[in-house]
């Protein structure tokens, strides 16, 4: 048994082997993994008896789990209409340019991962772009790139403290 | 036993039947495409929608996953449902119109024009090679994944399935696979065989030589129709 069956099938005795908590047991994985390894979703599938085919159907299904590895940073950047008309196509391509990857894909350093969601509900501080955890409204293509500078590697973010004074 | 009223007619039906069960028990004709009666109800091509209620409240339901109630008014081929059938085969037929079966419904419901652009897709979506495989193979090899305009039916990470047993039932069973007749006539959208073709058979012999007794819709000998 490698370290990888060993770490799943403590995170499914923590979830009781229950068939309702696979959700939670995913979810879990990809917050240990970065994302969902195919062997670890067959000792899933095999330790709670669930046909393979379900699990990837339900991990292709929901935004939260990827199949492919993700980088250290997610880069978010909203599409949802408000967004849109406030320009959030440009700001996705200043993303797109600096970071020469297409949405759904990882720089090759594995730093950053591009995504795009329909919308965050927080129209008003349109366009949104949300990094890791920290959301940044009102973006421009000049702050692109201050906001790529801050996770870049050796930086420490510190919008995390910003965004928590403002909360 | 359930009353209740289909087409004007006062029938009587088991229950748990559904709408299209009573239906058929009756003769009454409602066209389907994911409907098969070994598999579980999916309700997803919508053919075989049905009018139910009466006035400005009446609605359209699948028949094929409601149950029957007592004193329901049904009405199987008005304007609307019609319309709807025809609009859902439109669309069906847009997304693979390389279908037989399609295109022989489409035919059936005197759909001659085709407002959509092709796609080209050889997979409508009806899911019944994934309930074949998982129900009466019980393999479970196929599934849905993906969601939206990226859903599609694959195995777990498109690679060759352990579990799969290369039956073929999900080939036999899928309505989108069967190529549509290969007549005379010119490849358009919408062939419309049915209704521009007849079989030589007929001529030739005065009746019909289907091996397959399929009345000669099976395409193999079709010629274009005499004026």
């Amino acid at each position: 048994m490698n370290a990888m069956q060993e770490q799943i099938r403590s995170i499914i005795h923590k979830h009781e082997g229950l068939k309702k908590n696979l959700i939670a047991i995913l979810l879990d994985i990809q917050s240990e993994n970065a994302y969902l390894p195919p062997e670890a979703l067959r000792t899933v599938a095999s330790e709670l008896a669930v046909p393979l085919i379900d699990i990837v159907g339900l991990a292709t299904f929901y935004r939260a789990f990827s199949l492919k590895p993700r980088g250290r940073h997610l880069v978010t950047v909203c599409l949802g209409t408000a967004c849109h008309v406030r320009g959030g196509p440009k700001i996705l391509s200043e993303f797109e340019k600096r970071l020469a990857v297409e949405p759904g894909e990882t720089t090759p350093d594995k730093q950053f991962t591009l995504e795009t969601v329909a919308c965050l509900g927080c129209c008003a501080i349109g366009p949104v772009v949300v990094v890791d955890r920290d959301y940044y409204g009102h973006t421009t293509i000049q702050r692109v790139n201050t906001i790529l500078k801050k996770y870049q590697r050796g930086n420490k973010p510190k919008a995390t403290k910003r965004v928590a004074k403002h909360a | 036993m359930i009353q209740l009223k289909m087409n004007g007619l006062e029938i009587q039906a088991e229950e748990g039947w559904t709408l299209l069960e009573a239906a058929r028990f009756y003769g009454l004709e409602i066209p389907t495409l994911c409907h098969n009666d070994g598999l579980t109800e999916f309700g997803g091509c919508r053919l075989c929608l049905v009018e139910i209620g009466e006035g400005p409240r009446s609605k359209l339901v699948s028949s094929c996953t409601y149950p029957v109630e007592e004193g329901l008014v049904v009405h199987t081929d008005t304007a609307r449902v019609v319309r709807a059938r025809r609009m859902m085969l439109e669309l069906m037929l847009s997304t693979a119109p390389g279908s037989k079966k399609l295109q022989d419904l489409a035919s059936k419901y005197g759909l001659t024009h085709q407002r959509f652009k092709p796609r080209d897709e050889e997979c409508v979506y009806c899911g019944l090679c994934v309930r074949i495989c998982e129900e009466q193979m019980d393999a479970r090899a196929i599934g849905f994944q993906n969601r939206g305009n990226k859903r599609k039916i694959s195995t777990p990470f498109d690679a060759r399935s352990e579990v799969c047993r290369l039956c073929g039932a999900c080939m036999y069973i899928c309505p989108a696979c069967q190529l549509r007749c290969q007549g005379p006539a010119a490849e358009t959208d919408i062939c419309n065989a049915c209704l521009t073709m007849e079989p030589t058979c007929l001529e030739e012999y005065g009746e019909l030589q289907c091996w397959m007794y399929d009345a000669g819709r099976c395409g193999t000998c079709v010629q274009e129709k005499r004026k």
